[in-house]
């Protein structure tokens, strides 16, 4: 047992740690406010690596590990929850998919890109009848000749207009339920395929949230994802991965929210002291730090465990589980501990407590979590 | 181009504390960095590299932890990395730091020396100038920028009024400003590289063939007899208020104290 990083990871983190700071955090409130796509920082996130982290070089990653991808989502979602869950879905849900499932020359059409952060990736599986009923799917793709031919509609896609690839799930057999599902690549610039409206949302506001529509997308029978038929299960193996970005995410968002309180109270005078000299705050910081760092322990043996090929699918969701509630909860004190302040825009931690929200909801709910591990250890 | 780099690991603070009784850096709790100055001259050779084609190797001298840094300076993109780490060089002063130092260099091809301007731990700005005296060369101190033109480097010197645009032919020394440059990160593969092989060359006084007499604590005319710390004054009071008022207020705090 061994709760040392390796070097390899401290340094990382000590790159991540300097180019959020740098690069992430001087936008990050601006971004927000005027709920824009951070475009700018995507080129310089593929230029040092970000984009690509766990895929092997030869595949145009950079030959690290899903542990060392967690600690880059929880570094940007320290200082930018938008700029976490971008590169999250981008590598999680897009890039990760192909590498599990993809032929030869679908790793060397998509992944190489994606990789390399040439390209930006996105994936589509909920509908507005199919959230957490991701069965439900009413998206069609039916076979003819030498391609698909897709139509319907998915919602809430991150990425959605900025990427340019796309992993989306559509019927192939009605009558099959989830064994009618299949995967597809898609290209944005596929005739038929359009995006469509763009959500205003409480948090993440920087991130790009669209509907996808394909009317009548002509898709080639070489760009099905895996076998015909497999891609609800293409779908959940691809959620357990994703659960550890979104875990990762939750937990940077929590540090953040942690590292401005403590700089805060320390400058902060009520009474002739600094509020950190009163009880109330160093107990409420002392429980937020332990959850936080309980959390972290999960992300990184869910992500450990990953990098193994071991068995993740439980301690993924118990982490993402565990990282989102401590987020929501450990923000919030954050604003109370700032006072009035915090609930102003002048500090980022109600942007934080916003951004939080989300980590609860998406790439399954908490309850799906629950599901989840509940399945397992009752099986 | 053969572009030596030499940077030093330094404590990441420019709050040095000392340690009263013995004397010493109190290095405990606080991460090291490459020394800023250092790590914008790995940068410029990394530039120049990317321009002109160059190969680079940083060298540092220190403890064997110093190590780290030097991952981090391949992480960065250098091509050659080496630790000149011995218990003889321990204790040495600048002047022993700068000669042992040239003798490794000697060992190695050179056209342009790059060291930081100076330290932010010892701040004595001595040992880049040193190793250029060592080893007689032309040297050019405070660089913010460097250019290629046909067989020479021409160079802005900065003053604190001004700046000098300077030729110099190779060889030379430079010692670089942290304002010329923003250091670019490390990146993923490199680090994931820097760590599955053993990339850092370790050189002890055998491997630069120097007399044992010449390095080290004894080889020192610098002694430091004693450190102090600044005791801290007392912290001042801050008044918001308008000119006018400011003015009637320093005047009978002024008044108050006897000074007029």
């Amino acid at each position: 047992m061994n709760f040392e990083l390796s070097e390899a990871h401290k340094l990382s983190q000590q790159m991540f740690r300097d180019f959020a700071l740098n690069e992430v955090k001087p936008i990050a409130g601006l971004i927000d406010e005027e709920e824009r796509f951070p475009v700018e920082n995507i080129p310089k996130m593929a230029k040092y690596g970000i984009l690509g982290i766990p895929f092997p070089v030869e595949l145009g990653g950079q030959g690290a590990d899903n542990l060392c991808y967690a600690m880059a989502v929880e570094e940007l979602s320290r200082v930018c929850g938008t700029t976490g869950v971008i590169v999250s879905a981008h590598t999680s849900l897009c890039a990760a998919p192909i590498y599990e499932f993809g032929t030869p020359a679908q790793k060397e059409k998509y992944l190489i890109p994606l990789a390399k952060g040439e390209k930006l990736g996105a994936f589509g599986l909920t509908e507005p009848n199919a959230g957490t009923d991701a069965a439900a799917q009413q998206t069609v793709a039916v076979k003819k000749d030498n391609h698909y031919l897709i139509n319907g509609s998915k919602i809430f896609i991150t990425n959605a207009g900025y990427a340019d690839i796309y992993v989306i799930m559509a019927m192939t057999d009605k009558s099959a339920g989830t064994r009618g599902i299949s995967a597809f690549i898609l290209e944005k610039d596929m005739p038929g395929f359009s995006i469509g409206k763009k959500e205003l949302k409480l948090g993440i506001r920087g991130s790009a949230t669209c509907e996808l529509i394909f009317e009548n997308v002509k898709v080639p029978l070489d760009n099905l994802l895996g076998q015909e038929g497999k891609g609800f299960k293409i779908a959940m193996q691809t959620l357990d991965g994703g659960r550890i970005g979104i875990a990762a995410q939750a937990l940077g968002i929590s540090q953040g929210a942690i590292d401005e309180t403590i700089q805060y109270v320390k400058e902060r005078r009520q009474f002739g002291k600094p509020i950190s000299a009163f009880q109330n705050t160093q107990f409420q910081l002392a429980d937020m730090q332990t959850k936080v760092d309980a959390a972290r322990w999960l992300v990184y043996h869910a992500a450990f465990l990953k990098g193994q090929k071991k068995a993740y699918s439980k301690e993924a969701a118990q982490a993402k589980l565990f990282a989102s509630e401590v987020a929501m909860e450990v923000t919030t004190k954050a604003v109370q501990l700032f006072g009035g302040y915090g609930y102003t825009r002048e500090y980022p931690v109600e942007r934080m407590m916003r951004d939080a929200k989300i980590t609860e909801i998406y790439e399954g709910t908490s309850e799906v979590q629950k599901m989840v591990i509940a399945a397992n250890i009752l099986k | 181009m053969n572009i030596i780099v030499c940077i030093k690991q330094v404590p990441d603070t420019t709050e040095v504390r000392i340690d009263s009784k013995t004397g010493t850096l109190i290095r405990e709790g606080i991460p090291s960095i490459i020394n800023p100055d250092d790590k914008a001259g790995i940068e410029a050779a990394i530039q120049l590299k990317e321009k002109y084609n160059a190969n680079i190797t940083v060298i540092s001298m220190g403890p064997p932890q110093a190590e780290i840094a030097l991952k981090e300076a391949y992480a960065m993109g250098v091509d050659r990395v080496i630790l000149l780490t011995d218990r003889a060089f321990a204790g040495s002063d600048t002047w022993a730091t700068s000669l042992t130092l040239s003798y490794a260099i000697k060992k190695l091809d050179y056209d342009l020396i790059i060291c930081g301007r100076q330290a932010i731990d010892g701040d004595t700005a001595q040992v880049g100038p040193q190793i250029a005296e060592h080893l007689m060369l032309p040297q050019v101190s405070y660089v913010s920028k460097i250019e290629k033109e046909d067989d020479k480097l021409k160079l802005k010197k900065v003053f604190e009024d001004g700046y000098q645009i300077i030729k110099v032919k190779t060889p030379c020394l430079i010692t670089a400003l942290k304002e010329m440059n923003n250091p670019r990160y490390m990146t993923v593969n490199r680090i994931f590289n820097v760590s599955n092989t053993k990339i850092v060359e370790n050189w002890s006084i055998n491997d630069i063939a120097m007399d044992a007499q010449l390095t080290g604590l004894k080889a020192s005319p610098t002694q430091v007899k004693k450190i102090q710390t600044k005791t801290a004054k007392s912290s001042g009071k801050v008044h918001q208020v308008e000119p006018k008022e400011g003015a009637k207020l320093i005047l009978e705090k002024l008044q108050e104290k006897f000074v007029i």
